[in-house]
């Protein structure tokens, strides 16, 4: 054993250095968990709330917690638009589900053709968590998950509109991985400022998401202003994918029949 | 072993002998993670940290280090310690390791830390090591918020996120320049910060390979 070359000693010395460091990873993993599980439900939170401009700045995470009590989630079935109980998907309350566990779950997503995968998400869940503001029995403003690729990553966030079903109260992503300063600008207060007021819809000219992102500035004057928004200078790529993500999620294979739903009940 | 003294080993790597600036070393983070003050503030101290305690564990275990598996030895618990340092951030800093996001992970391939186990701790004592690895990365950091700085004031007009220069997006009258905010500038920026350091120390110029002779056959034209 003397010789720290031998066989045995090499063996030996790789065994406890696994067994050591094994205890420490998962130590740290273990222990950390629930900071972390914390930080990430939090910040999905906040994200709502900013989408539905009910965030107000340094908020601390108790006045988050107690926000988000006033929004109620709902889960919507994607292809007839209507609210389904939460145990369809195993859940006893809508809040626990978690959409995008389901989008990779083959019971309760399904592949998206090639064409109609225009935000590159390759599957769709069937079933969608929104989140509902209400007040005096009237929904005030409808908070819709939203995802699609841009250039280099999965854009997720949510789309807020009013309960009208087409005018937009706020788009906010919670997690990208676009290039900072180009496509990262998307998290820009000032490029958000956009958002509020546009339209999703031309409902005189039917029921297809119109919205889009310009190259350059939006000309005021134009007809279709309502239906346009600023495009991230320096970011094409982007600002396409989030042109994509909207449409989809806005049209036919997203919340269209929904949103429907919702405008003939107004 | 007492050749080394606590001050050339702590504060060498920073000017005379920079793991970034003369050995060439982890260029590839600190092309990812310089866009701004903030993120490379944070990855320089997690590297310091992992590169300072990898030092220290190897260095007490490398009299019993068997050299046929020192190199997987020494990975072993560099990525063990990266592991640990990334659950820290996601627990306790969510936002940063949310915008580091790989590059944290990246710091088991950094070859500063790799670079000092297996340079220095594998024959020094613990505690010199230990400051040895720290000061290979604060090197890096400094490094680091030298490249981010230019990057971040000149990409984006701010530095740590305060605003500097008003840029045009948020109605003021800087053009930033976008192309510092992609990884090539970052080569840009070392390339002139080793001219630099190099104008002012010039023990660190290398010798030249080869030397160009004059032409000896005429050309025809």
């Amino acid at each position: 054993m003397s010789n720290k070359e031998s066989t045995s000693k090499t063996i030996i010395v790789a065994f406890l250095l696994c067994i050591v460091c094994s205890i420490v990873v998962s130590a740290s993993v273990v222990l950390l968990k629930p900071i972390q599980e914390k930080n990430k439900a939090l910040n999905l939170k906040t994200n709502i709330l900013a989408a539905a401009g009910l965030l107000v700045d340094g908020a601390s995470a108790d006045e988050i917690e107690t926000l988000f009590l006033t929004i109620k989630p709902q889960l919507v079935d994607l292809d007839t638009g209507e609210y389904v109980d939460p145990s369809v998907v195993g859940k006893e309350v809508a809040l626990d589900y978690d959409q995008r566990k389901a989008a990779k779950d083959p019971a309760l997503s399904a592949v998206l053709g090639g064409d109609l995968d225009i935000a590159s998400i390759k599957r769709r869940v069937k079933y969608a968590k929104v989140y509902l503001v209400e007040a005096k029995g009237k929904t005030e403003t409808i908070i819709l998950p939203v995802s699609g690729y841009g250039l280099w990553s999965t854009l997720h966030g949510f789309l807020a509109l009013e309960g009208d079903a087409n005018t937009v109260v706020g788009l906010g992503f919670y997690e990208h991985a676009e290039t900072p300063g180009l496509g990262g600008e998307v998290d820009n207060p000032r490029w958000k400022a956009f958002w509020p007021g546009k339209k999703v819809y031309n409902l005189e000219q039917g029921d297809a998401p119109v919205i889009k992102l310009l190259k350059g500035s939006v000309d005021n004057s134009k007809p279709n202003a309502e239906y346009s928004v600023d495009g991230l200078s320096g970011a094409t790529l982007t600002s396409r994918g989030i042109t994509n993500l909207v449409q989809f999620w806005t049209g036919e294979q997203g919340f269209k029949k929904y949103l429907n739903r919702l405008r003939k009940e107004a | 072993m007492s050749d080394h003294s606590i001050k050339d080993v702590l504060f060498g790597p920073i000017a005379t002998n920079n793991p970034i600036a003369l050995q060439i070393l982890g260029i590839c983070s600190a092309l990812a993670v310089t866009t701004s003050m903030q993120l490379s503030l944070v990855m320089g101290v997690a590297v310091a940290f992992v590169c300072g305690m990898s030092n220290l564990l190897i260095s007490t275990i490398r009299s019993q280090i068997p050299s046929s598996i020192r190199i997987i030895v020494q990975m072993t618990i560099i990525a063990s310690l990266v592991i640990v340092v990334d659950q820290i951030l996601r627990a306790y800093a969510y936002e940063m390791s949310k915008q580091l996001s790989v590059f944290v992970g990246l710091i088991i391939t950094n070859c500063i830390v790799m670079g000092r186990a297996e340079a220095f701790a594998m024959q020094n004592k613990p505690a010199i090591s230990f400051v040895d690895g720290v000061g290979n990365g604060l090197g890096y950091l400094v490094l680091l918020i030298a490249v981010a700085f230019f990057r971040e004031l000149f990409g984006a007009g701010k530095l740590f996120g305060v605003e500097i220069l008003a840029t045009v997006n948020d109605g003021g009258w800087y053009v930033p320049n976008g192309l510092l905010l992609l990884p090539p500038s970052a080569f840009f920026i070392i390339g002139l910060i080793i001219w630099a350091l190099r104008g002012w120390k010039k023990d660190q110029v290398e010798a030249e390979e080869y030397k160009i002779s004059a032409h000896t056959v005429k050309e025809a034209f």
